[in-house]
C-alpha cells in the first residue's frame, strides 16, 4: 500500500505537512499550547522547553485520544524533527518523562529547507570533523569522505564556511550553543539518516552503477541512433543505387523472360556486357569479385599492374575455405609453395605480423588458417587496387563499348506464345567442363566444382 | 519499424549495446526489492494518522542517499530508454527516405503455375542459373523444375513424409533436402534420365529433430542446418563430418539466413523460442542474440547491405500474418496465411501490391537470382512464378 500511494505522495505530502505543521504551530501557542519553561540539562539551563510527557498530555487533551495514540503522534513529529530531543540528541524517539525536548526552528523545518544540499551537509560534518576529532560516527565518516571526493572542488570554501560558523557560535552562550548544536544535529539526522554500513555501501554501488549506466547510456544512445542513422541512411542510399537494376521495380531490357518468353535477357551478356552490368561493378568490391567477367576484367587490370598474384591468392584462400575438408592439406601446401615461400615465384605482400601467425597456424593446416591472410589480400585491393581500376582506361573502355539491349519487340500476334527454349542443364556443363578440365592446367585455382558467388 | 498498415509484425533489429542497457538496469531493479522498514508501533494507527504518517516517511525518504529514491532514479532511466526505444522505432526509415520517390503500384501476374506436387508444398529454393527450381512437399516428394518451360527435369521420392527444407547446390549440380527423418541429404543430380537419383543419395546431416531449414554455403561442400532440436549445424558434404555446430536455442529453430558480407561468416536463425541469435560460422558462437518477439519466429531475411535482418513472426494482433517473408533491396515479399502475398515498399513502409492466386496458404517465397521473379509455393500444391 505504501509504493501505491506513492503516485499520490505529492499530494499526502503537502496535505501532511500542512497538517503536520499547522499542529506544531498550535503546540507552540501561547495560551493554548504546551507550557514550556526552563528544562536543565546537567549543568546548563536551557529555556523554552518541555519534558516528553507534556507533549503526550497535551496530544491527549487536545485532540481527545488515547494514550497509546497521542504517543504514537508525538513519535511522528519527534521523528520528522519538528521536535527534537536534548538529552540523547541522536536519538528520535519520544519518552513520556521529563526528557527535555525543543520545537525545532521553522528554518529547518521540511518545507522550507527541504531537500537538503549536499553543500550543506558537508558543512555539517565539516564542522563536527573540526570541532572534535572523532565525533563522525561510522556512516557520517564514509559520507564525508565520500562527499570530499565528489565536491573536492569547493572543499576550500565547504572548511572555510565551516570554521567561520565555529567561530561564531563560540561567541553565543552555552545554552544557545547546546540549542543550536541539537537543532543542526536533528535536522541532520531527519535528512541524512544513518543507515549500517552493509546499506551504506550497497547504496553507494548502486549509485555509482546508476550513475555509470547513466553515463554509458547517454553515449551508447547517442551512438545507437548515430550508428542507426549510418545503417539506415546507407540502406536509403543503397536502395537508390541498387533501384535501375531491380528488373522487378524498373523492369530490364531488353525484356523479362518470364512475361515475353523471350530469354535474350540471359543470353545476351556472354560476349560484349550491358552496361548496367559494368556499372555494377563500380558499386563494390564484392560486386566486382562476385561477377565472374568482372574478376576477369579485374585480372587482366592486375596483371598490367603486376600485382596479379593478389587475386590468385584470394581466390586460392576462398577455394581452401569452401572446398572438400579431405583436400585441405594439400590445398594448404600448394597455397604455401605458391604464394607464401620467401622467394616464391607469386609471391604476396603481407606484413610480417599476419605473415608470421600465419606460417604458424600452417604447421596444423585447417580451413580457416588462411583467413588472416585472405583478408590482409582482399582490403589491400579494395582500397588500392579497386579503385584505380574503376579510374583505368581499361575499365572507362568497356563500359564504353558495352551495351544497351533493345528492348524485345512485341511480337505481331500477341496471342501467340513464343516458343519456350530449354536450355541445358548445370550439371550437363559441369560433366562436360570436368571431362576436358582434366586436361587444361588452368594455372590459377580455378576449381569447377562449385566455388561459386553466393549471390 | 512497424508497418502502419496492417498490424502484420515485422520489426528491425539494431544495436546490442542498446539492448545491454535494458536489461542491466531489469537487473538492478530487482535488487531493489529491499524497502525501508517501517518503524515498529504499538498500536495500530487511525486513517488520518496512517495517511499522515505514510506521506511522511514517504517525503522523509526523499532524499538522495536512499533506497527508494535510487529505485526511482532507475525507474526514469528505464523509462527513459523505453522512450528512446520507441523514438528508434518511429523515426528511421520514413524520415530519412522521405525524399526517395515513392514507387507506383505495379501489376505482378502469375507467369507459369507448376503443377506436380500431390500435396503441400513446403519448401523451395532457385538455382543459379535463374530459370531451375527445386521443391518439397509434404508427400516427400523432391522435384526439380525448369521452371520456364515448366518442365520437370528430376523426381526423388524420400522415404519420409513432411520435406521441410530444400535447397540448390551453387554449382547446380545438386540439391539437398530433409524432413521429418531428422537428416539433410544430398543427391547429385544425374544427367541420365533413368538413373533413379535415390540410388546415390548421400546423408550428410544427422540432427534428434526435424529438419527445419537447410542451405548451402558459398560451395556445394558446406551445408548449414537448422532443426527442431533447438540446434544448427554446419556439414562438410563430403565426408558427412558436422564441422560446427550452433547451440542457444532453447526451443526448435524453425529458419536461418546466411549474412551477405564481405568475410561471409555469420548467419542469423530464428526460433521458438522468440529469439533470433547471429553466430560466428568460425568459432559456433553466438555473437548477438534478440528477444523482442512475442511469439515463433518463422522466417528471418537479411537486408542485402547485412547489417540488420527482418524477422517475421506470428505475434501480430490480427489474423494476418507472414509465414515467409523474402527481401529484395527495396521490396519485401511477405506470404500469408489469408493466401495472399503483400508486397512491401520498405524505405515508405507502404504496401505496393496485393497478389492473390493460391487456393491456400502460401508457405515458401523466393526472388529469383537476378531479380527478374519471385516463387511461391504454396499448400495448395502447386508453385506459381510472378514477374
Amino acid at each position: 500500500a505504501f509504493y501505491h500511494a506513492k503516485q499520490y505522495a505529492p499530494v499526502y505530502f503537502m496535505c501532511a505537512q500542512i497538517q503536520m505543521e499547522r499542529m506544531v504551530i498550535s503546540m507552540q501557542d501561547p495560551d493554548m499550547g504546551i507550557k514550556l519553561r526552563n528544562q536543565r540539562l546537567l549543568i546548563t539551563v536551557i529555556p523554552h522547553a518541555m519534558t516528553g510527557a507534556d507533549i503526550v498530555e497535551w496530544l491527549i487533551k487536545k485532540c481527545s485520544i488515547s494514550d497509546e495514540e497521542a504517543l504514537h503522534i508525538g513519535q511522528i513529529f519527534v521523528k520528522y524533527g519538528y521536535i527534537y530531543p536534548l538529552k540523547e540528541p541522536r536519538n528520535l524517539i519520544l519518552k513520556v518523562d521529563d526528557s527535555p525536548y525543543r520545537f525545532q526552528m521553522p528554518y529547518y523545518w521540511m518545507s522550507t529547507r527541504w531537500p537538503a544540499s549536499e553543500l550543506d551537509y558537508a558543512i555539517y560534518l565539516a564542522k563536527k570533523n573540526i570541532r572534535k576529532q572523532g565525533e563522525l560516527i561510522e556512516y557520517e565518516k564514509e559520507c564525508y569522505n565520500a562527499l570530499h571526493k565528489r565536491i573536492n572542488h569547493t572543499w576550500d570554501f565547504v572548511v572555510m564556511q565551516a570554521r567561520e560558523q565555529l567561530r561564531a557560535s563560540k561567541q553565543r552562550r552555552k545554552a544557545d550553543r547546546i540549542v543550536l548544536k541539537c537543532q543542526e544535529q536533528a535536522y541532520w539526522l531527519v535528512n541524512r539518516p544513518p543507515v549500517s554500513a552493509e546499506l551504506y555501501k550497497l547504496i553507494t554501488l548502486t549509485k555509482n552503477t546508476l550513475y555509470l549506466l547513466k553515463r554509458t547510456l547517454t553515449i551508447t544512445l547517442c551512438e545507437g541512433l548515430t550508428r542507426l542513422c549510418v545503417c539506415v541512411c546507407s540502406y536509403v542510399k543503397y536502395c537508390e543505387q541498387y533501384q535501375p537494376h531491380d528488373p522487378i521495380m524498373q523492369g530490364c531490357l531488353p525484356s523479362i523472360p518470364w512475361i515475353t518468353d523471350d530469354i535474350m535477357f540471359w543470353n545476351m551478356n556472354f560476349a560484349v556486357p550491358t552496361k548496367l552490368r559494368v556499372e555494377r561493378w563500380s558499386f563494390s568490391f564484392m560486386e566486382l569479385l562476385n561477377d565472374p567477367m568482372g574478376r576477369k576484367e579485374f585480372l587482366t587490370y592486375l596483371k598490367k599492374e603486376f600485382s596479379a598474384e593478389n587475386l590468385c591468392f584470394w581466390q586460392a584462400c576462398e577455394d581452401v575455405r569452401h572446398g572438400e575438408t579431405s583436400k585441405i592439406p594439400e590445398k594448404v601446401d600448394e597455397v604455401y609453395k605458391q604464394f607464401l615461400t620467401p622467394g616464391a615465384s607469386r609471391w604476396v605482400n603481407i606484413d610480417s605480423k599476419t605473415m608470421e601467425k600465419t606460417l604458424e597456424g600452417l604447421k596444423r593446416p585447417h580451413r580457416f588458417v588462411l583467413d588472416d591472410a585472405q583478408m590482409h589480400i582482399y582490403f589491400l585491393m579494395k582500397k588500392d587496387s579497386y579503385p584505380r581500376y574503376l579510374k583505368s582506361d581499361l575499365y572507362k573502355n568497356l563500359f564504353a563499348r558495352a551495351i544497351v539491349p533493345q528492348e524485345t519487340k512485341k511480337s505481331v500476334f500477341p496471342f501467340m506464345r513464343r516458343q519456350r527454349h530449354s536450355s541445358p542443364s548445370p550439371a550437363l556443363a559441369t560433366q562436360a567442363a570436368e571431362d576436358d578440365g582434366k586436361a587444361k592446367n588452368s594455372n590459377s585455382f580455378k576449381s569447377n566444382s562449385g566455388t561459386a558467388s553466393r549471390r | 519499424m512497424i508497418f502502419r498498415e496492417t498490424s502484420q509484425n515485422i520489426n528491425i533489429y539494431k544495436n546490442m549495446c542498446y539492448f545491454i542497457c535494458y536489461y542491466s538496469i531489469h537487473i538492478l531493479n530487482s535488487f531493489f526489492l529491499l524497502r525501508l522498514s517501517p518503524s515498529k508501533h504499538s498500536s495500530p494507527p487511525r486513517i488520518s494518522c496512517f495517511l499522515l504518517e505514510m506521506a511522511a516517511q514517504e517525503v522523509a525518504s526523499q532524499p538522495s542517499d536512499t533506497l527508494a529514491t535510487l529505485k526511482t532514479e532507475s525507474e526514469t532511466l528505464k523509462t527513459k530508454l523505453e522512450e528512446e526505444r520507441a523514438k528508434l522505432h518511429d523515426v528511421e526509415l520514413h524520415q530519412v527516405a522521405e525524399k526517395t520517390e515513392a514507387l507506383g503500384q505495379f501489376v505482378m501476374k502469375t507467369r507459369r503455375t507448376l503443377k506436380g506436387h500431390g500435396n503441400k508444398v513446403l519448401c523451395m529454393d532457385w538455382c543459379k542459373d535463374k530459370r531451375r527450381i527445386v521443391s518439397s512437399s509434404q508427400d516427400g516428394k523432391v522435384i526439380v523444375w525448369d521452371a520456364f518451360t515448366t518442365n520437370k527435369e528430376h523426381a526423388v521420392t524420400m522415404p519420409c513424409t513432411w520435406v521441410m527444407a530444400c535447397a540448390y547446390a551453387p554449382s547446380g549440380c545438386a540439391v539437398a533436402c530433409g524432413g521429418l527423418d531428422n537428416k539433410c541429404s544430398v543427391y547429385p543430380l544425374s544427367l541420365d534420365k533413368n538413373e533413379n537419383l535415390a540410388a546415390k543419395k548421400k546423408s550428410v546431416a544427422m540432427h534428434t529433430n526435424y529438419l527445419s531449414a537447410c542451405c548451402f554455403t558459398n560451395s556445394d561442400m558446406q551445408i548449414l542446418t537448422s532443426s527442431g532440436d533447438g540446434t544448427c549445424a554446419l556439414w562438410d558434404v563430403e565426408s558427412g563430418q558436422m564441422l560446427q555446430s550452433f547451440h542457444g536455442h532453447a526451443a526448435d529453430v524453425l529458419c536461418l539466413d546466411l549474412a551477405p558480407s564481405e568475410t561471409g561468416n555469420t548467419f542469423v536463425s530464428g526460433g521458438c523460442d522468440k529469439k533470433a541469435c547471429v553466430w560466428d560460422m568460425r568459432t559456433g558462437q553466438c555473437a548477438q542474440s534478440f528477444e523482442t518477439h512475442e511469439s515463433d519466429i518463422n522466417s528471418v531475411r537479411y537486408y542485402p547491405s547485412g547489417d540488420a535482418f527482418a524477422s517475421g513472426s506470428d505475434d501480430a494482433t490480427v489474423s494476418l500474418f507472414p509465414s515467409c517473408i523474402f527481401f529484395k533491396w527495396r521490396l519485401l515479399f511477405g506470404g500469408y496465411n489469408d493466401y495472399t502475398i503483400n508486397v512491401w515498399d520498405v524505405l515508405k513502409g507502404t504496401r505496393v501490391s496485393i497478389l492473390f492466386g493460391h487456393e491456400n496458404r502460401v508457405s515458401t517465397l523466393r526472388v529469383s537470382p537476378d531479380g527478374t521473379a519471385f516463387c511461391s509455393g504454396s499448400w495448395d500444391h502447386t508453385l506459381r512464378i510472378w514477374a
